[in-house]
């Protein structure tokens, strides 16, 4: 299956561009970027809290808070995607925490990231849900409840929420540091393989030179 | 659309009052072409000031305001600076929360059927200690310095102050600071109050001058357990408003922009007073004393606490007993009888005002809800809080005495040919749902994790989806539980009704106060056990539904 998926999204990906991109919050620089993560590439940022590095994905993701200043341009696929709405940029977002919607079951939350489409009736939805989790190692657990599953599954459904969204890039907002370090490793090496077999391109912020080590990509580090 | 849910809200809240309050003004001064007043004269307030015994109603309002507001946050801060963060506060917070919804009109029922010389204290202990067999021939309820009615005031304003502070008290870090204060030696209560009182006092100000201003020209209450010769304030000016002469509106007008100016000296008054407390506070705590045997204070304050959340679930346990009383002698704590007499003979009656109560109660708070859900949603769609601006305007219906716009609004209404029409009472009861219904939502709105809506719009999810998918779904338990205030605050409201109500839709507790002067206990016991059973179905509702919803989503539970 994840082969299927990683040609879908090789067809219309490509890579994520930074043209001068400029952040800065009360006249304080915080970002100064020009640079282009390829396909299947992880482009790390490292740095202390409060040295920017989360307005760099909220710029990305279209949630930049009106308080910064943010000038130039970041393409996806070629695509401008700055002017866009959040939701109609096609980046996948992770955070430290799953963030399963809790009035949703397992299955619901797939569901909710799986986008419409006229070709799929209600059976074809249920069995490409059931085998984003069993991909997950979840067979099964589509009417759980998302509460009851483990840190490390909630992590990886949260995962398939964000695949099935067909998203062009992956944004990874310390994804792991909430993870005990056995299955950090663990997690760790789940996303970044799927990231790779889809050729998506990766931006992962983090203040963990382990993180930086396992995607094995550049580093970026940001003193603040 | 949303755009302009802000703009509505405003208009709702605002417009009654500002148009009230000036169509109360115009007949004031003598004009009302309707009742053949032309020309403008100062000429009724002569006539308001020579009512016999208005001073004496005037300063009634007055010091009965002031002092109830005084004891119920005395007692409420004494209360907090006691016990707050013990497993006894705990319990006391679960038993103090629901008496919110509680009708000020079945409260002041169920007060009176407690301390009347033959209410259910004296049967307690008559003829035991007291050796009477008969009830003793003294004034209790509605004596004529107001002390009945400003008890029965402080009952129902304890409940209101305890959650205000509650909610007021997270933000003043109460932990760090008060172990601050024990660590230099300062007993609890005294560390409490002088570290926390004032930056706790000013959070919740307004508040404390909604109580002001509800005290100062309340009406179900003052009728039910205030003096009589001369009432309150606001007792006479309904009176004259509702007199058969038509031309004593224009005198009720005058005593309305008397109320008004009333209401402003006592919040005049409390800022002295505030001044006056801010001063000893500091004097206290400069001067070093640790006043840390406090164990007398603390039982004193819990006590206290104890016994006014006693007395109103007693007295309503007691309306109870009462509408289903037979015969009941008495020094007997108990009726010799029991019977459903009361409730079958009264049943048919009773439907028309119970459909009519729901009515009005579900139209307001559906309008109010949708309205703070746009507000809300458009608050969080462009990204920025609402100031302290827009909570003045939310206080400003609590802060007017009703009196002084909704006869002006009344009248509005009369020439506009609407008075009387239901969508009018809805409109007025909307005054004062949107603003608890607004308060009590949009803390939870927005206490909401922005990274649920983040991730479901980079999931491809358009704002729309986002609202009726994440937003309200996660908040669901939030809307209805503000939705079950607004209900019960719409089943409380009696002025409104009446006025604007014109009299075409009686409600609960419309038909309950009117009953005071019968003193019928058994049927005012059927009116006002059914107007505390009624805001208690909206919170069971409140509960009930999300709990069933989400029965299968442990993630539900808490938040």
């Amino acid at each position: 299956m994840s082969k299927k998926a990683g040609r879908k999204s090789a067809a219309t990906g490509g890579s994520l561009c930074f043209h001068d991109v400029r952040i800065a919050l009360a006249r304080r620089r915080l970002i100064d970027l020009d640079t282009c993560i390829g396909p299947g590439e992880v482009l790390t940022v490292m740095g202390p809290s409060g040295c920017g590095k989360s307005s760099l994905l909220a710029y990305v993701a279209g949630f930049l808070d009106p308080a910064f200043d943010a000038s130039g341009n970041i393409t996806l696929g070629g695509r401008k995607i700055t002017e866009l709405p959040a939701e109609a940029r096609k980046v996948g977002l992770l955070f430290q925490d799953a963030l399963l919607f809790p009035h949703m079951s397992v299955g619901g939350n797939l569901a909710f990231a799986l986008p419409h489409d006229p070709m799929m009736n209600a059976a074809l939805r249920k069995a490409r849900i059931e085998e984003a989790l069993a991909e997950a190692g979840l067979s099964g657990m589509a009417d759980r409840d998302p509460a009851t599953l483990s840190g490390g599954q909630q992590s990886r459904v949260a995962l398939m929420r964000v695949l099935l969204a067909h998203p062009s890039a992956l944004l990874l907002d310390e994804p792991f540091s909430k993870l005990d370090s056995e299955l950090r490793q663990q997690i760790r090496d789940f996303v970044f393989a799927e990231a790779k077999s889809r050729q998506l391109p990766v931006l992962l912020v983090t203040h963990d030179p382990a993180d930086a080590a396992a995607a094995g990509g550049r580093v970026i580090e940001l003193t603040g | 659309m949303l755009r302009y849910a802000p703009h509505l809200a405003i208009a709702l809240l605002s417009g009654p009052i500002i148009f009230g309050l000036l169509a109360t003004l115009l007949p004031a001064f003598g004009y009302f072409p309707a009742l053949g007043g032309n020309e403008l004269t100062i000429g009724h307030f002569g006539t308001l000031l020579a009512q016999q015994g208005l001073w004496r109603s005037a300063w009634i309002s007055l010091s009965a305001c002031l002092i109830t507001t005084l004891v119920s946050l005395a007692l409420v801060m004494a209360f907090f600076a006691a016990w707050s963060n013990t497993r006894f506060f705990a319990r006391v917070q679960h038993l103090v929360s629901p008496l919110l919804s509680i009708p000020h009109a079945a409260a002041a029922f169920g007060f009176a059927f407690m301390i009347a010389p033959s209410g259910w204290i004296m049967r307690l202990v008559s003829p035991e200690l007291t050796g009477l067999t008969r009830p003793p021939d003294v004034q209790i309820l509605n004596d004529p310095w107001g002390f009945a009615m400003m008890a029965g005031l402080v009952i129902k304003e304890v409940p209101f102050l305890f959650l205000v502070m509650l909610a007021a008290l997270p933000q003043v870090r109460p932990l760090a600071h008060q172990k601050v204060a024990t660590g230099l030696g300062y007993g609890r209560m005294a560390g409490f109050l002088l570290v926390l009182g004032p930056p706790l006092y000013r959070q919740m100000r307004l508040a404390v001058f909604a109580v002001i201003a509800y005290a100062s020209s309340v009406v179900d209450v003052a009728l039910i357990l205030g003096p009589t010769n001369p009432a309150p304030l606001a007792v006479r000016l309904v009176d004259w408003m509702n007199d058969p002469d038509l031309t004593r509106r224009f005198m009720a007008s005058a005593g309305a922009v008397l109320q008004f100016l009333l209401t402003a000296l006592a919040l005049l008054i409390w800022l002295a007073l505030e001044r006056l407390g801010g001063v000893v506070m500091q004097r206290l705590a400069a001067s070093g004393r640790r006043y840390s045997r406090d164990r007398a204070a603390r039982l004193a304050a819990g006590s206290a606490m104890m016994l006014t959340a006693g007395l109103v679930l007693a007295g309503l346990g007691v309306l109870a007993i009462w509408s289903f009383a037979g015969y009941w002698a008495f020094p007997d704590a108990l009726p010799s009888s029991w019977t459903m007499k009361t409730w079958s003979r009264h049943l048919d009656a009773v439907g028309a005002p119970l459909a009519v109560t729901v009515e009005i109660a579900l139209a307001a708070t559906l309008i109010a809800v949708i309205v703070t859900l746009a507000c809300l949603e458009r608050e969080t769609r462009l990204g920025r809080g609402g100031g302290s601006r827009a909570l003045g305007i939310l206080y400003l219906p609590l802060l007017v005495p009703q009196p002084a716009f909704l006869f002006g609004l009344q009248m509005l209404f009369l020439a506009a040919g609407v008075n009387g029409w239901f969508w009018a009472v809805v409109m007025v009861h909307l005054v004062f749902v949107l603003p608890y219904v607004f308060l009590s939502l949009s803390d939870p709105w927005r206490a909401l994790d922005d990274r649920y809506a983040k991730l479901a719009a980079s999931l491809g999810a358009p704002v729309n989806r986002i609202f009726w998918r994440i937003r309200l779904p996660m908040l669901l338990r939030a809307v209805l539980a503000a939705a079950a205030i607004g209900f019960a605050v719409s089943i409380g409201q009696y002025l409104p009704t009446l006025l604007i109500g014109a009299g075409r839709w009686p409600t609960l507790t419309t038909e309950a106060v009117g009953l005071a002067s019968g003193g019928d206990r058994r049927v005012i016991g059927v009116y006002a056990f059914l107007q505390m059973a009624l805001p208690f179905a909206g919170f069971l509702v409140a509960t009930l539904v999300p709990a069933l919803l989400f029965a299968r989503r442990k993630g539900m539970k808490i938040g």
